[in-house]
């Protein structure tokens, strides 16, 4: 792999007689959405903070492009600096400026740019976060979440190449998370810069991370892809994810990808020798009970994000999800949001026959009402009164316990059909 | 035998620490604070003079400006109104203190002297640092624990250059021009009070100001004044700026107790100065 863009080699931070970070070691590498994950008061935001130089390590060394910071120039170090931006976890927003002022004080502190050409950019980032309601309101008269987004809205005013966030989401609403991880994630595709996030959001923080590096006592336990975190065999899986993920299901309905697998799966209960400690393995299902997975997707998530905002997009894969799985879930079948636009339902021990009926049932209430709700909860959330047309398909694979579930997402994706359209010319 | 004289042996040897410890440990105490006081002079020293450092430039100017109205300006009425009341009673005072001795006409002098060499420097700059110091310490502790001054960092802004810099050159500024007013009020007072209501002729009031009092005496009183606000300013910036190190407390409490320390401590260092300074300028 290339040289990493941020390196930590032996790490180790103190605070007193407290130890944060022992020998920690970790890379994050030039282009992708980095996320920590880790209990609360793990030392993740102290992390961050070496990064952007406001702590120095007590032991150990930084490497910024592979050259230790601490050898560094301070011109150096002054440049490497000026290209990261940090989101702060309680915003740190000047309570005595506006919004407005608050995101043009970069430019105006650290550049020699004209008073109406920051004025564009600066209008430009609110129209982009949705802050041109509060553009003259102080900090401290503004809601939660606008203040996450003033705070987003300054740190990538001066277009850095490297943005650190700390806990972006803290205090939002599920709808919102998602709707600020979504902003997260097109900006970064958009302006190409490295992300570092510490967040606990989890699964959704999955969707758009590249790496994961979870902090667990003191140390980093793993880094790697989403995809390989789901088969980390640590304590920390069951510590931490698991209390993470049982608080998902509880506020959005919707199970976690880990917890779905392991739901797709028997569990058998075994117990160790003498000490009565239980302990769960999961193994395959048994041959012969096929079961069925439907997939939904939502076709035009990205024109209701351009006409209506983040907010009602995020609504309105949140309200199709919930509807989905009040559905589902009554006759035994289990839900998740597998992609930003995509929501996967496992009818367990079925054929395709009786899930095509099942579906067929579902597409009817669907169409009469179902559509309805949807867009009714996304024009509540909408920052313009406009209607956007939108599709959702529908499609059912069978699979039996040898098949790969993922290999069944990809046949129900293939069978998929328009099962609601949303059409704006004749109401519906 | 040989565990009892051990026992005894180290009996004496605690006897004798412990008497050692009471008396070293009051030397101790003296010692550590007159460091920690040597210490937190110099740290303060050092944040004057970035400040200093960072006083000119395009974009201070307006920051500036802002700050004397703030320091300035807004202490105007409460200025006006100390000085009127200080005037006044001191006109009071010296009419009758004066008449005793036969020498009421000096009534002038004693009231424009006493304000413009001592009390218009040391009241006002009292006043500012209850007024305008408490806030700031306030402000700035504010914005050191929530963030806003590690904001400035990651933001590539020096927090001195933008936050404190302003506030000690609009300290320096505002301080003499409040003196000034200070002054021409209480001599304001002293003739109310001497004048307009004890009979004492309005001329003679007036001449004996003008034969009394030199330049000398109103320049002493102005470099007083920038002495003071140096010392204000940098002490509430100061402590305000350093909140969150404080040992004694975390968070709000600590910048409630920064506040307090703030005024405390330039209270104390005005009135030490102000001997210092008339010292050295006699």
């Amino acid at each position: 792999m290339d040289i990493p863009l941020i390196e930590f080699k032996n790490v180790t931070k103190r605070f007193g007689t407290k130890t944060v970070l022992q020998r920690v070691n970790l890379q994050i590498y030039e282009g992708q959405i980095t996320t920590i994950i880790g209990l609360s008061g793990s030392g993740k935001s102290v992390m961050l903070k070496h990064i952007i130089g406001l702590i120095q390590p007590d032991e150990g060394a930084i490497y910024f492009r592979g050259k230790p910071i601490a050898e560094m120039k301070k011109t150096e170090i002054a440049a490497a600096f000026a290209q990261i931006s940090y989101m702060f976890q309680g915003n740190a927003l000047f309570d005595s400026l506006t919004v407005y002022d608050n995101i043009a004080l970069p430019l105006r502190e650290t550049t020699n740019l004209k008073k109406a050409e920051i004025d564009r950019r600066v209008m430009n980032r609110i129209e982009q976060t949705e802050l041109s309601e509060a553009i003259y309101k102080y900090p401290s008269e503004l809601s939660g979440g606008m203040q996450k987004r003033a705070a987003l809205a300054r740190a990538l005013i001066t277009d850095p190449q490297i943005v650190l966030f700390d806990e972006p989401t803290t205090g939002q609403d599920p709808v919102r998370k998602n709707a600020i991880l979504g902003m997260i994630a097109q900006y970064q595709k958009k302006f190409n810069f490295t992300a570092i996030l510490v967040s606990h959001e989890i699964p959704d923080v999955y969707f758009i991370s590249n790496r994961v590096l979870a902090l667990y006592d003191r140390q980093i336990v793993f880094q790697g892809t989403p995809e390989e975190l789901e088969n980390f065999d640590h304590p920390f899986m069951d510590e931490v994810i698991s209390s993470l993920e049982s608080l998902q299901k509880e506020l959005t309905g919707l199970y976690s990808k880990r917890q779905f697998k392991v739901l797709n799966h028997v569990q058998l209960e075994h117990r160790r020798k003498p000490n009565k400690v239980s302990h769960v393995q999961i193994e395959r299902r048994k041959s012969g009970e096929s079961y069925c997975v439907v997939v939904f997707t939502l076709s035009d998530l990205d024109a209701i994000i351009s006409n209506l905002g983040y907010d009602a997009a995020q609504e309105a894969i949140h309200s199709m999800g919930v509807y989905i799985d009040k559905n589902f879930g009554t006759i035994g079948g289990f839900s998740m949001r597998h992609k930003s636009n995509e929501i996967i339902t496992v009818l367990p021990f079925s054929n395709l026959e009786e899930a095509e009926n099942i579906l067929k049932n579902f597409v009817n209430d669907f169409q009469e009402q179902g559509l309805r709700d949807i867009w009714t909860e996304t024009q509540n959330q909408a920052s313009a009164d406009k209607c956007v047309d939108f599709v959702i398909r529908a499609g059912v694979a069978q699979g039996q316990p040898i098949d790969e579930i993922d290999s069944i997402i990809q046949s129900a994706k293939s069978r998929q059909t328009e099962i609601g359209r949303l059409h704006c010319a004749a109401g519906e | 035998m040989a565990l009892t004289a051990d026992i005894k042996g180290g009996s004496e040897n605690e006897i004798k620490g412990g008497a050692g410890l009471l008396v070293s440990r009051p030397f101790a105490f003296i010692g550590r604070n007159a460091l920690g006081w040597i210490n937190r002079l110099g740290a303060a020293a050092i944040f004057l003079c970035m400040a200093f450092l960072s006083t000119i430039g395009r974009k201070q100017l307006s920051k500036t400006v802002q700050q004397i109205y703030y320091i300035g300006a807004r202490s105007i009425t409460i200025i006006m109104l100390v000085s009127l009341f200080t005037g006044m009673v001191l006109g009071l005072q010296s009419y009758h203190s004066l008449l005793k001795f036969g020498a009421s006409g000096a009534v002038g002098s004693l009231v424009s002297l006493s304000l413009i060499m001592e009390l218009g420097p040391v009241l006002t700059a009292i006043m500012i640092t209850a007024r305008a110091g408490s806030a700031i310490a306030a402000e700035i502790g504010i914005q050191r624990i929530s963030e806003q001054i590690d904001a400035l960092h990651t933001m590539r802004i020096n927090p001195i250059r933008y936050l404190i810099s302003p506030k000690i050159t609009a300290a320096i500024i505002s301080f003499p021009l409040l003196t000034a007013v200070f002054d021409l009020i209480g001599i304001l007072g002293g003739y109310i009070s001497a004048v307009v209501l004890l009979g004492l002729n309005g001329g003679v009031y007036l001449h004996s100001i003008n034969t009394y009092v030199v330049m000398s005496d109103i320049t002493n009183g102005f470099v007083k004044s920038i002495v003071f606000a140096i010392i204000v300013a940098t002490v509430c910036c100061y402590q305000g700026y350093f909140a969150h190190l404080r040992k004694d407390s975390h968070g709000a409490q600590a910048v409630g107790l920064a506040t307090t320390s703030a005024v405390v401590t330039s209270c104390v260092l005005i009135l030490v100065s102000d001997y210092v300074v008339t010292s050295l300028l006699a």
